[in-house]
């Protein structure tokens, strides 16, 4: 079978990208985003890095992909070499209240759900920059040797939702203008803009909705914030099952008379064989179509996943993929 | 394609289509929910007389061009009888769409609401309206509930069918006229504004910040400005507590109504069936009910047919005996060769297709056992956004 890809060996963004201190992975929902985050923490965990893949979107079944039970807000191993969080904002706001300010009252204001409650509704961009806080204070501590993990990996919140997340320092830095988060907003911006430190990553599949929804973000992105852009990760990319002159010899397969001498060697079910033959041929070229649209719509280098038919999801898949990923993208560093 | 979907264990959604009022879509990302919602509602206009509106969220743009709704967006738009002769479409009713837009949609509430055209101004002008507006995710889902309840008790259509916002806790959004309601409600916001309110109006330092803990914290963190903004906003926005509670109350009751009924879709795939289940339950344990199941994306059947497999297994064990006999008498060896590899491709390929649609059919016959009524939409190779093909998907859902 022939792939139409070869690994991308073309860009420098798609070197040492391993290397990266904070890798965020961003997606339309359903298109394989946390599998392609597990996937990213297993790569650098067997290349004998310390991770900690960090979950966003509460749909939380990232530890599954390990066989693992779900986790909470503590980090917790799931695999040799990978610890893993739940983001849960709440958490967040009381381990910043007491840790950032050193405000021990916090345990005296009474229920601080309630409170918390209110300012997160009132204040948007709040749960956002407790979520965005609390990645970056991760990746503050490891690089100051506070904590143990060599990369932080972030399943971070859907298209639709991701802009809000990372600008969220800056929108908190306007709406905020003096005081204790104020001036935290200022390194929060400045790591995440740091392109030695932190990359973004956008998965898609090859579909109409998934891929008009990546030329959107990739377009907000550049103009709304400043996060160091890596690479688009299309996933589940079919295999093309003919190159040009295979598919000649394909087609004259489907005439009367070769249909009749295979219907005489292979049966009557040698029709379904070609029938199927064909139906990949055309789901392939609908997703020829999409990827060319995105190639040409955006200038990010396109990395490509191929569609597993054997499995469809558990540790098995997070493993293959992995190692199509590393295959992709180089395994760097 | 020939799109011979088993039609064993399916039974079609025409009797839920055609006797509900409301019809609430859920699934998660990328199933293909809007598409669906849309081809029910052309199917329902398809077999009968009924006016029906559906209300989309997030429609791909050219699907959106074919519902006519390009430019309109917010605004109820009839699709020309004419688009949909088009389409081969012979319409007994009449079918309207439109696109929900938040902010658009929260300034028709304000203006409708507030108690006067001052309050009304104050809270457009507040900074913080046009944040919560288009940032606050719940706004969202509160929005969608509350076109949802203004369509309905406008009593102009037979049908509203609604396609759901993504949201990130399956159903959670059903709450959201609650949670408003509860919001503006809560002690924790009266006591809050208090001071304010006592006060009479702004200027000056109206909160006494030494008096309570919990400000002294959110102006230590927010700074003192921020707070009094918060705090103007939602004395404004209180005006419209009566309303907010009201209507979460009535909506509360329509999604509990007989009339009204649940339709998830997925697709045959781990992850969105894991998420279809949880809808499932979720709506089961809030006694809503959950009308039908629509399984979009399903391979067609062919591909698990026995004979093909015998045939493929022909192909992959001896493609040179195949490919003799399908060469031209003159053939030399490396032709032959080269049809031997298309044979085995081909064969590999039927094999690799089987397996999933194998998993599929699995997944259905197991499906078929629950008490919802189901239907099965076939894979289109091409994306869906005219109006024929949405039709031909209505007829899969109609009678599947």
């Amino acid at each position: 079978m022939t792939t139409a890809h070869q690994p991308n060996q073309s860009s420098k963004s798609t070197s040492h990208w391993l290397d990266r201190r904070l890798v965020l992975f961003t997606g339309k929902g359903g298109v394989g985003k946390s599998t392609v985050a597990a996937a990213t923490a297993l790569l650098a965990a067997e290349q004998g890095k310390r991770v900690l893949l960090i979950d966003v979107d509460s749909t939380g079944n990232l530890a599954a992909l390990f066989e693992h039970p779900e986790v909470g807000f503590i980090p917790t191993e799931i695999y040799p070499g990978i610890s893993a969080m739940q983001m849960d904002t709440e958490d967040s706001l009381r381990e910043y209240l007491n840790l950032q300010l050193r405000l021990p009252l916090a345990g005296r204001v009474g229920p601080l759900a309630n409170a918390f409650d209110f300012i997160a509704s009132a204040a948007p961009g709040v749960k956002e920059i407790l979520t965005m806080g609390k990645i970056c204070w991760e990746v503050r501590e490891s690089l100051e040797k506070r904590a143990p993990w060599d990369i932080v990996i972030v399943d971070a919140a859907a298209t639709g939702h991701v802009i809000s997340q990372l600008d969220s320092p800056r929108a908190i830095r306007e709406l905020v203008k003096v005081g204790p988060v104020a001036n935290q907003t200022e390194w929060v911006i400045e790591m995440l803009a740091d392109p030695l430190i932190t990359e973004l990553h956008i998965v898609t599949t090859p579909e109409e909705m998934p891929v008009s929804e990546t030329i959107d973000l990739v377009k907000s992105l550049k103009t709304r914030v400043d996060v160091p852009l890596g690479n688009i990760i299309v996933n589940r990319v079919l295999p093309e099952p003919f190159n040009r002159a295979d598919a000649d010899i394909f087609s004259n397969l489907e005439t009367t008379n070769s249909l009749a001498a295979i219907e005489k060697t292979a049966g009557l079910g040698g029709k379904k064989v070609l029938a199927a033959a064909s139906l990949a041929v055309s789901l392939r070229r609908s997703q020829s179509k999409h990827i060319a649209y995105l190639r040409q719509s955006v200038d990010l280098p396109l990395v490509y996943l191929p569609y597993l038919f054997i499995r469809d999801h558990g540790l098995r898949v997070t493993r293959v993929v992995s190692e199509a990923l590393g295959y992709e993208m180089g395994t760097g560093g | 394609m020939d799109g011979s979907t088993s039609t064993a264990v399916t039974t079609g959604l025409a009797p839920l289509l055609a006797t509900r009022e409301i019809l609430i879509f859920c699934g998660s990302g990328g199933v293909g929910k809007t598409t669906i919602a849309a081809a029910a509602a052309l199917a329902v206009v398809k077999n009968s007389s009924a006016k029906v509106m559906v209300l989309t969220i997030d429609p791909a743009r050219r699907l959106a061009d074919a519902l006519g709704l390009e430019s309109l967006g917010n605004v109820e738009t009839r699709v020309p009888d004419a688009a949909l002769i088009d389409a081969g479409v012979a319409p007994k009713g009449e079918l309207y769409a439109a696109m929900l837009d938040t902010k658009a949609s929260w300034d028709d509430l304000v203006t409708r609401y507030a108690p006067s055209q001052e309050v009304a101004d104050n809270i457009f002008s507040n900074d913080l309206y046009h944040n919560i507006t288009s940032r606050f995710i719940q706004s969202h889902d509160y929005i969608a509930m509350e076109r949802l309840f203004q369509l309905h008790s406008s009593g102009v259509y037979d049908l509203i069918i609604l396609d759901t916002p993504p949201t990130r806790h399956a159903v959670d959004f059903l709450d959201a006229p609650k949670r408003m309601a509860d919001f503006f409600g809560g002690r924790l916001l009266r006591w809050l504004t208090l001071p304010y309110r006592t006060g009479g109006g702004r200027g000056g330092r109206l909160i006494n910040i030494a008096s309570k803990p919990f400000l002294k914290i959110a102006d230590r963190i927010l700074g003192n400005a921020f707070v009094e903004d918060i705090a103007e906003f939602f004395i404004n926005f209180q005006s419209m507590y009566d309303g907010f509670v009201e209507r979460s109350k009535a909506v509360e009751q329509l999604l509990h109504d007989r009339r009204t009924s649940f339709v998830v879709t997925t697709t045959l795939e781990g992850a969105p069936l894991r998420e279809a289940e949880a809808y499932c339950e979720q709506l089961n344990n809030r006694n809503l009910p959950l009308g039908a199941l629509v399984l979009n994306k399903v391979l067609p059947d062919f591909l698990r047919d026995s004979l093909g497999q015998k045939a493929s297994a022909v192909f992959s064990d001896n493609p040179a005996a195949v490919a003799k006999a399908i060469a031209s008498k003159g053939a030399d060896q490396s032709e032959m060769d080269a049809i031997a590899r298309v044979l085995k491709t081909a064969a590999d390929t039927f094999m690799n297709y089987s397996l999933v649609a194998e998993r599929e059919f699995e997944l259905k016959v197991e499906l078929s056992k629950r008490p919802e009524m189901m239907a099965a939409v076939p894979l289109l190779v091409d994306d869906v956004h005219d109006l024929a093909a949405l039709a031909q998907i209505g007829d899969r859902l109609w009678a599947s």
